[in-house]
């Protein structure tokens, strides 16, 4: 007899923590399966994967580097995800980020002045902000699906970036290469260890984590976004705004989004170029999700996700691996994680008995994965 | 004795159950061809699982279907059609961006061309005073028209039998009076048509014989025109009302709530707009206000309680306009609430009853601190609440969809009590809640106005109504009655206005109650 899904009584704490480690087994799992089709050892293709990239002092930093988008950008979309507003954008918000604060950047161009750093990361927020400004103007206004606005106007944020990139902010000197100059010392975040990579935005980013935790548990915005995340009608009835919720959330994300962006072009980039990102934008809700929406949680997450770019790239050196293979291992634990969830709410039962559960079980699993779309 | 029968279709001992109810109980029905039969009763009697029954939707547990004198198993809504059984639904299921013609063409069972559809429409039409144009698209077209289609796409089918679902619930007088003639004349040609409805008015004028249900079992069938609207509102409600010992008369104080001219467009197609509502509650009394759910009850509440917001000088708060004012200013002028759902709209079901005491009284109670939410003082306010009211919970942690309903409830009465309210709006405050909560709870209401507030019930069950009131009136279709003294009030009257027909002698009512309140008014302008 098939397993069944049986209701809970109550959904299962434990399964909340149990369900991300048990998804990261399960696609460690199926890219052993992976590897082998592909003809790789699978030891050879874990140790690439995930030891060889953190063995080092400078692998850790490189880590810190590739997770500091992705905490600034996961936190925040953990917020506006807890309040059912789904920004699935930020991609597109990072880069007009990267474009504001990449074009301070450029205006600054040659000149010194300690005001220049701060300007830039404001700009990147405001750039970010604008973006997602636009979703939360049609979403209040036309009620226009945000999964789609957002999901959209990234793609025209990638060529705008690209447009701007062929015209104005190309370098002069730069043989006609779609790049910008490269920005002058002081524009570019500060070195906090020599020899390696890792710079300001860290902090930022750990700082984020902190207020996003404070903001979520203890103010009353937080309790706002929690109540309109699970009854609406029960904010409406505390006298909640639904759209002041919708406009925060998707400001606070944009803004996070877009202070990534500068982040990223005044810290490890050092310029615009027409790929600002490896889609930490797209990867922060995998880690929005497996960090259970809670800032700590995304803490971890995110190290998580970034050590499967970096092994992505160490596999590629050692193995001859597409690097395609960090976005197959991003979408099957998302994939793996999505399915483990429905263990929240349900236990698995080998019973021989048909029981008549199943018709319910199975309406509410759709309506757990419409959950978290 | 194979005799063939005069009746069209009956039943006998019609059961069906669901888990936990009893929907229809052996439920005998019978209809003549030709005559216009009414199923009456309350919500949740038991007509449209009946009516589901005939139109193959259900199967029925135990009893059986004669059509023609011959007793059929209906298995499904096509068999239904194929016998001659048409129902017309009271949501209808039309494609906005088709026409007409293709809207029906799609719901029928026998393939024909457009054109030809489009003439028999057209035909059809003409010959029952149903005027529409085949080629209008349906989004273009009135609730009543739309109507139209679909009573004309039952027609095309040539029924023996129309089942009618509450068909008036969405129409304006006039379309009613149309959609009158148009049945009448169907009778008239031989068509049986069962029309379900809990509208008396409606019945008196359409019907020839009524069959009442109550509580999923038969009370009676009757002939319309041998009894009055109010002897058949007692057969719909029940006469076994029990003599209640009904508190003594109330000390009136200020008026503290008012509502003037109160109108309000529904956002939602198939929501109630409430027209012109007038009422007052003064400090110290329960006013009751009766009626068949969806007529008004929610948007009525949500109008009050400042979730949807009116004209400023529709709703006034201790000589305050307050329409415009959100429900957070209204709480800081004293108002309390308790919406009919609780698990979504009272409280957040995977919230902790911390959580759930916060949402209505972190205003009034300052449970924040700096910026920052005091959970310490929400703890023991959550606390003092489930003291307060024996709420059954291990302790304040779990979440509130994992407490049963008359728990829930009467922690979300709770929530509101402790907050000392000077007005108190509740809605359905004993709905699926066990005896014994349902006591506590009618006695706190009660408490309440002793000590001083203005308190409003709006509620489905009568009973209730009769035990915790001072004065009552009933809300039908959004249209709020005349208010009556409890002394005055019997079940029938209050059945005619749950119905929406006024009584006669309203009209002194209204005058000594609006004196009433001139004096009222008076006295607090000489006071200021």
């Amino acid at each position: 007899m098939l397993p069944r899904l049986i209701k809970r009584q109550a959904p299962s704490k434990a399964m909340v923590f149990l369900s991300p480690i048990l998804a990261l087994l399960l696609t460690l799992l199926a890219s052993v399966v992976l590897f082998l089709i592909m003809g790789v050892s699978p030891s050879a293709a874990l140790h690439a994967f995930f030891v060889e990239p953190i063995s080092s002092i400078y692998g850790l930093t490189e880590l810190m580097v590739k997770a500091t988008p992705l905490i600034l950008i996961g936190v925040a979309l953990s917020l506006g995800f807890r309040a059912g507003v789904w920004n699935i954008g930020a991609e597109g918000q990072l880069i007009l980020g990267g474009i504001f604060g990449g074009s301070t950047a450029l205006f600054f161009y040659e000149k010194t002045g300690f005001y220049i750093i701060p300007l830039i990361l404001i700009m990147g927020i405001i750039g970010g902000m604008l973006w997602a400004g636009i979703v939360a103007f049609l979403k209040t206004r036309f009620n226009a699906n945000e999964i789609l606005t957002s999901l959209m106007l990234s793609y025209v944020a990638a060529l705008l970036l690209n447009l701007l990139i062929h015209g104005p902010l190309k370098d002069p000197d730069g043989f006609n290469f779609p790049e910008s100059r490269l920005f002058s010392d002081s524009a570019l975040l500060p070195i906090l260890y020599d020899g390696t990579r890792l710079h300001l935005g860290a902090v930022i980013a750990l700082f984020f984590v902190g207020i996003g935790w404070i903001l979520l548990s203890r103010t009353l915005l937080g309790y706002q976004i929690k109540v309109m995340g699970d009854a609406p009608a029960a904010g409406e009835h505390a006298g909640f705004s639904h759209s002041k919720i919708i406009w925060t959330t998707l400001l606070i994300s944009g803004g996070a989004a877009g202070l990534a962006g500068a982040i990223e072009v005044s810290g490890p980039i050092g310029q615009l170029l027409p790929n600002i990102s490896p889609g930490y934008g797209f990867a922060a809700i995998i880690v929005a999700y497996v960090g259970r929406l809670h800032p700590l949680g995304v803490l971890f997450a995110a190290l998580l996700l970034a050590l499967s770019y970096l092994g992505g790239e160490t596999a590629q050196m050692k193995l001859n691996l597409p690097v395609a293979v960090t976005g197959v291992f991003q979408g099957l634990l998302l994939f793996f994680l999505l399915a483990c969830d429905v263990l929240i709410q349900y236990k698995i039962r080998t019973s021989k008995k048909s029981e008549s559960t199943f018709a319910p079980a199975v309406k509410s699993s759709i309506k757990s994965t419409s959950e978290v779309k | 004795m194979a005799q063939p029968s005069e009746y069209l279709l009956e039943l006998t001992g019609m059961r069906k159950a669901f888990p936990g109810v009893l929907a229809t109980d052996n439920v005998d029905l019978k209809i003549r061809p030709g005559e216009v039969h009414a199923l009456l009763g309350e919500n949740g009697a038991g007509k449209s699982t009946l009516v589901k029954m005939i139109y193959g939707i259900l199967k029925p547990d135990a009893g059986e279907i004669k059509f023609n004198g011959k007793a059929v198993n209906i298995k499904a809504p096509a068999h239904a059609r194929e016998l001659g059984i048409a129902m017309v639904f009271q949501h209808f299921s039309l494609f906005d961006s088709l026409t007409v013609v293709e809207n029906i063409s799609l719901g029928m069972d026998h393939a024909s061309s457009m054109r030809e559809l489009a003439e028999q429409i057209t035909e059809v039409s003409q010959r029952y005073g149903l005027p529409l144009d085949p080629d209008r698209h349906v989004y273009t077209l009135s609730v009543g028209e739309r109507q139209r289609i679909e009573i004309i796409r039952c027609l095309l089918q040539e029924p023996k039998l129309l089942i009618m679902d509450e068909p008036t619930s969405v129409l304006t007088p006039q379309e009613v009076e149309k959609l009158f003639v148009t049945l009448r004349r169907l009778g008239e040609e031989g068509l049986a048509i069962l029309y379900i409805s809990h509208k008396l008015d409606e019945i008196k004028a359409l019907c020839h014989d009524a069959t009442i249900l109550r509580l999923g079992k038969k009370v009676a069938t009757v002939s319309v025109d041998k009894e009055s609207t109010g002897s058949l509102a007692a057969m719909m409600m029940g006469e076994e009302m029990q003599a209640f010992q009904h508190p003594e008369k109330p000390i009136l104080g200020d008026i503290r709530l008012k509502a003037k001219n109160l109108n309000m467009v529904a956002k939602d197609p198939l929501g109630i707009s409430l027209k012109d509502i007038n009422l007052l509650v003064h400090s110290g009394e329960v006013v009751g206000i009766a009626g068949v759910a969806g007529n008004g009850q929610d948007e009525l509440l949500t109008a009050l309680n400042g979730e949807h917001l009116t004209e400023s000088g529709s709703i006034i708060i201790e000589g305050e306009q307050v329409g415009h004012l959100g429900p957070n200013k209204r709480r800081l002028m004293g108002m309390a609430s308790v919406p009919e759902k609780r698990l979504g709209h009272g409280a957040m079901p995977d919230m902790n009853l911390i959580d759930n005491a916060f949402l209505t009284s972190y205003e009034r109670l300052d449970f924040i601190n700096h910026g920052f939410i005091d959970y310490g003082k929400t703890e023991q306010y959550a606390n003092k609440v489930i003291k307060d009211f024996s709420v059954k919970t291990p302790n304040a942690e779990v979440p509130a969809a994992s407490l049963s309903g008359g728990n829930l409830q009467k922690f979300i009465m709770g929530r509101e009590f402790d907050q000392n309210p000077n007005i108190l709006i509740v809605s359905q405050p004993t709905w699926g809640v066990d005896a014994g909560a349902a006591q506590t709870i009618r006695e706190a209401i009660r408490k309440m106005a002793s000590k001083g507030a203005a308190v409003l019930v709006i509620s489905q069950d009568l009973d209730e109504l009769m035990e915790i009131s001072d004065r009552m009136g009933a809300i039908c279709g959004g249209v709020l009655s005349s208010f009556y003294p409890i002394e005055e009030i019997t079940v029938e009257k209050m059945g005619l206005l749950m119905a929406g027909v006024s009584l006669d002698d309203s009209v002194t009512d209204d005058v000594r109650d609006n004196a009433n309140n001139d004096i009222t008014n008076k006295s607090n302008q000489n006071a200021t």
